[in-house]
């Protein structure tokens, strides 16, 4: 499972396979390429620039539309829906924050502590994953209901008052609220997060551990200065993994949201299939990629491991 | 408190478990649920209604059944067509090779709306009316990549000397790579293979985007379910597929896990 998340550009030639004697240019690669590429282009490459001149282009689904550059497009979007980028951003930010500091734990204690059990509770963070991620969200509903054992407990140790003060709760509810939406966020994409940490901390030498302790280094100075940079691939990884998909979900916001925390794939998935403004969900989705696109390259750029993307 | 310090991240990493495990856990006890609205949230009493009768709300099987054979079909081409891929970026130097992975990557880093939104518009641009080849065409292209990732990294592992070894042995190439890499780079297609089905067998945002009134693929049918109650039928099938997967999964570790002892 540590395929996803391995680095994907630029990676080194594959080893010990320099033959010397190459008379012809040698075509397999292409043709094991061929089938594969070419769904990507006419799939992929293609449908982003049908999508890009569909934001330039006027008219309605009767009459037809034509490429008019019509920038305007982008400005009226983004001056109507710019609250529901910034509460995606917001949303996805948050998520991708606290699945870090759950899944750092559970990922060092499966890679370094967990002996033989390791690969019985990897199976266990996988198989959840591998189940339906709506009926789970759904069963965030039966979880957060409220009379249930979480509000009750959470009511109890005043964490209502806490998230409340912070307005993330529903009035004095658990759900349908913000702070639903971004536990919602946070559970599902937890797995995402384990797998690329994970990966970083198991292939850690136990004893670059033992060996600042040996020179006197507190266990939170050795953790700063040792772990977490070794680890630092992983966070990358897995932060991206997790803030991506998160920053376009909308499954969360709906199924567990109110109509407060709409998030701009919910936006986007209703201008196209229910307004049908074609010219205004195609200008949204391109504003989201190229949000994504940046906030990722400066995000890679500070944390300084550029090999990665 | 000594011993608090010293299992502090085994706890906080237990807590996190439970936390992942938890709502699969409650998917299971209320699949036994027999709820008195048309909502399954609320534990009422114990009943094998829904077991006995998995079916019993219409359209549900005709759901899965789809997306059990959307499934296998987009498992299967991008199956094939990512590990072709992945042996060309493993084992081949060429031309491209950076645009390649950087053309692989994209899909994995573009939002799901934005992908299911794109695909649309060039289905409405040629005239392509959406249904079940539509979700193929948008399956296969996102289980596309995470294929070709799985798989690399397999291939990267190998040692190839044990392909020279082969050819010192007189095998020919294609003997080489039918008897020595292809069982060698297994776990990793299998691997990929798995992905790729949890991924098509799991997506709603992008099928949706692709999809007409007469091909609604399971997660499209929760999804409708949810606006209008839910079956507990649906809990029943969320069970299954989670004791397959967890079923699957743990055979293939112990699959590895023996042939690792073999080799050692």
């Amino acid at each position: 499972m540590t395929g996803p998340m391995s680095a994907p550009v630029d990676d080194p030639a594959p080893p010990g396979l320099s033959r010397p004697r190459r008379a012809r240019p040698n075509y397999t690669p292409y043709l094991l390429l061929l089938p594969g590429m070419a769904w990507l282009v006419v799939f992929f490459v293609v449908p982003t620039l049908s999508l890009a001149s569909q934001s330039l282009q006027t008219g309605n689904v009767e009459t037809g539309y034509t490429l008019t550059w019509h920038f305007q497009t982008y400005l009226d979007a983004l001056s109507r829906f710019w609250p529901h980028f910034a509460r995606s951003i917001f949303f996805a930010g948050s998520a991708t924050v606290l699945t870090l500091f759950f899944a750092y734990p559970l990922a060092y204690f499966i890679a370094q502590k967990s002996g033989r059990w390791k690969n019985f509770l990897l199976v266990l963070v996988i198989a959840p994953f591998f189940t339906s991620f709506l009926i789970r969200t759904l069963a965030w509903q039966t979880i957060l209901t409220d009379n249930g054992p979480v509000s009750s407990f959470a009511r109890s140790t005043h964490l209502t008052d806490l998230l409340q003060w912070l307005n993330l709760t529903n009035n004095d509810s658990l759900m349908n609220s913000r702070f639903a939406v971004i536990c919602g966020l946070t559970y599902n994409f937890l797995p995402f997060m384990i797998l690329p940490l994970y990966a970083s901390l198991e292939r850690l030498d136990h004893s670059l551990i033992e060996a600042a302790g040996d020179l006197y280094a507190a266990p939170i100075k050795t953790f700063w200065r040792v772990t977490w940079p070794l680890s630092l691939p992983g966070v990358v990884g897995g932060t991206l993994l997790t803030f991506i998909p998160a920053a376009g979900d909308f499954i969360n916001s709906r199924l567990l949201g109110n109509t407060r925390t709409v998030m701009i794939g919910q936006v986007i998935d209703s201008e196209f299939l229910r307004i049908q403004d074609y010219a205004t969900a195609a200008a949204l989705s391109f504003v989201l990629m190229l949000i994504i696109v940046v906030i990722v390259a400066v995000y890679v750029r500070r944390a300084g491991t550029e090999e990665l993307v | 408190m000594r011993w608090i310090r010293a299992h502090l991240v085994a706890m906080a990493g237990l807590a996190v478990l439970g936390y992942l495990l938890i709502p699969n856990i409650v998917v299971i006890v209320f699949s036994f649920n027999k709820p008195n609205g048309n909502y399954n949230y609320q534990w009422t009493r114990f009943s094998l209604d829904a077991w006995t009768n998995p079916c019993g709300t219409p359209g549900i099987c005709e759901s899965l059944g789809l997306s059990l054979r959307i499934g296998f079909i987009a498992t299967f081409v991008s199956t094939v067509l990512g590990t072709m891929v992945a042996f060309a970026i493993g084992r081949h130097r060429f031309r491209g090779r950076s645009t390649t992975n950087l053309l692989i990557f994209l899909p994995m880093a573009t939002p799901e709306v934005v992908m299911g939104s794109s695909l649309l518009t060039l289905f409405i641009a040629m005239g392509i009316a959406p249904g079940t080849v539509t979700i193929l065409i948008a399956h296969i292209l996102f289980c596309l990549s995470f294929v070709v990732v799985t798989v690399k990294a397999r291939i990267a592992s190998l040692d190839p000397r044990l392909e020279q070894a082969a050819a010192d042995l007189f095998a020919n190439p294609f003997q080489a790579f039918v008897r020595v890499t292809l069982p060698l780079v297994a776990p990793g297609i299998a691997a990929g293979a798995l992905l790729a089905f949890s991924l098509s067998f799991d997506d709603y945002i992008i099928t949706n985007f692709n999809a007409s009134p007469s091909s609604v693929t399971f997660p499209m049918y929760v999804w409708g379910a949810a606006q209008r109650g839910t079956p507990v039928q649906i809990n029943v099938i969320g069970t299954v597929m989670f004791l397959a997967a967890l079923l699957l999964v743990a055979t293939g570790q112990l699959i590895s896990n023996r042939r690792a002892k073999v080799v050692a």
